[in-house]
């Protein structure tokens, strides 16, 4: 993320062995603590997260950037509205 | 004078600007959202009268959807989705997820109201859920609180005579709006006030899911979630016998996240009051327990295809022999005469043991949990 802007932040969290809703309420305490613009990285191994995270952003008005899922663990990076 | 007329006057306009800005101000509500049919009417009936609604979702632990999807192997052909935040979505509100398994606690172990049918301390869940949305209601200046209750659905929580309880012991009182069945309690506050219109509320009663569907339909709303089994573990008797077997083991009310997700999982026996074993059932359930191997001793067959057992408690040497025998009893060793097991301490020390598996006759029924 090398075009963050200059007041944006990335944060990783890490929330492998929760299972669904656990990340998704660990993503949304997470994302209260930042800012708008900021980048959201999180990394999970319960594969519900690929349509929770993105369910949890879409009502919350939060952008999804990119999804990866590759050997059992799924990652969804998020900008905060 | 012209100064204390000039203040006097100052003062009128404040207080009239006051008066108009809370009567213009919009009524905030936000509704519990449990995924189910009733809260979705609930909160859309609220919303078509103007009023601004977010949703509440309470994560006790019990909850049937989401850990037991992932889980199960069987239950990933058809990715399930969560049905709260999909019900969010179909009214476009905003979900709060409200993670209560901590303070859930106390109302599980010590419910005031006792429990229903199984381990469902359904009175107490709900005055407990409704107070934490007074709370919330405070802290993020919202005026009221929707459920979707219907006097006479549920045999525990939902009766005439409970509706009111709820509203008194979780503290919304009159602030608590049930517009499902509206017409059949006391006016709320809303009401009163005029933020919402009383007869454009329902007056449903009973078991019938009749008049829900008729006004999901009138709503456009076809995909909703009715889990005929409920939504929390706790209504379930299996899942019930488990929790208190726990208890009764222990010797102690108590149990941890680890615990609620380890009742969900596998075929549970217990042959002494020492311990008890958690035998997979499927190829899913196997790789969940596989994360715990560093937090019970565990088992599995060396010489045949079989499950991964875990021990829960203190077992003796002997038992864990005969943890062996039932392990073994689980996989295609069952009609050898002999079965080698790898048994597995917590700090991965492993060591083989050859064992008879056990008959089915000789299983005694009440070590089925
Ligand atoms: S079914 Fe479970 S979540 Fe629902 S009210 Fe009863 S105890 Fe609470």
């Amino acid at each position: 993320m090398d075009d963050l802007g200059k007041n944006m932040t990335k944060e990783i969290l890490n929330a492998k062995r929760l299972l669904c809703p656990l990340p998704v309420i660990r993503t949304q305490d997470k994302v209260k603590t930042m800012n708008a613009g900021d980048i959201l990285e999180v990394i999970c191994t319960d594969p519900g997260v690929m349509q929770d995270i993105p369910a949890w952003c879409r009502i919350n008005g939060h952008k999804i950037l990119e999804t990866i899922s590759a050997e059992m663990e799924y990652t969804i990076i998020l900008q905060v509205a | 004078m012209n100064i204390g007329y000039g203040l006097v006057a100052q003062g009128i306009i404040t207080y009239f600007y006051r008066i108009l800005s809370v009567m213009s101000k919009q009524k905030k509500a936000v509704a519990l959202i449990s995924g189910g049919l009733d809260s979705l009417l609930a909160a859309k009936t609220v919303m078509e009268q103007g009023i601004h609604v977010e949703g509440i979702n309470f994560f006790t632990g019990f909850c049937v959807e989401g850990h037991t999807h992932a889980i199960r192997k069987k239950d990933k052909a058809s990715p399930k989705r969560n049905n709260a935040l999909w019900s969010a979505e179909q009214l476009g509100i905003k979900l709060n997820i409200i993670d209560i398994i901590d303070e859930y606690k106390d109302v599980l172990i010590n419910p005031k109201h006792g429990y229903g049918a199984n381990m469902n301390p359904c009175l107490d869940c709900k005055v407990f859920m409704v107070h934490k949305a007074k709370q919330w209601i405070e802290e993020n200046d919202f005026d009221f609180i929707i459920t979707g209750e219907v006097i006479g659905q549920r045999p525990m929580s939902q009766r005439k005579d409970t509706m009111p309880v709820i509203a008194k012991e979780s503290g919304a009182d009159d602030l608590l709006v049930r517009p499902l069945c509206a017409k059949n309690l006391p006016l709320t506050l809303p009401e009163r006030e005029g933020w919402i219109d009383r007869e454009k509320l329902h007056g449903f009663s009973g078991r019938t899911r009749k008049p829900q569907l008729a006004l999901a339909d009138a709503f456009g709303f076809d995909d909703f979630a009715q889990p005929a089994g409920g939504c929390c573990f706790l209504t379930d008797k299996s899942y019930s016998n488990k929790l208190v077997d726990l208890w009764t083991a222990r010797g102690r009310k108590e149990y941890d996240l680890d615990d609620v997700m380890l009742l969900k999982v596998g075929r549970h026996i217990r042959p002494k009051k020492n311990f008890k074993l958690i035998v997979a059932r499927e190829e899913g359930e196997a790789r969940f327990l596989q994360g715990y191997k560093k937090e019970f001793i565990n088992m599995n067959c060396a010489s045949h295809k079989g499950p991964l057992a875990m021990i829960d408690g203190e077992p003796s040497e002997e038992d864990l022999l005969l943890a062996a025998q039932l392990t073994a009893r689980y996989g295609q060793g069952r009609d050898a005469e002999f079965v080698d097991v790898t048994i597995r301490e917590k700090d991965g020390v492993e060591r083989l043991v050859t064992v008879k598996p056990i008959k089915a006759d000789q299983i005694p029924l009440q070590w089925m949990i």
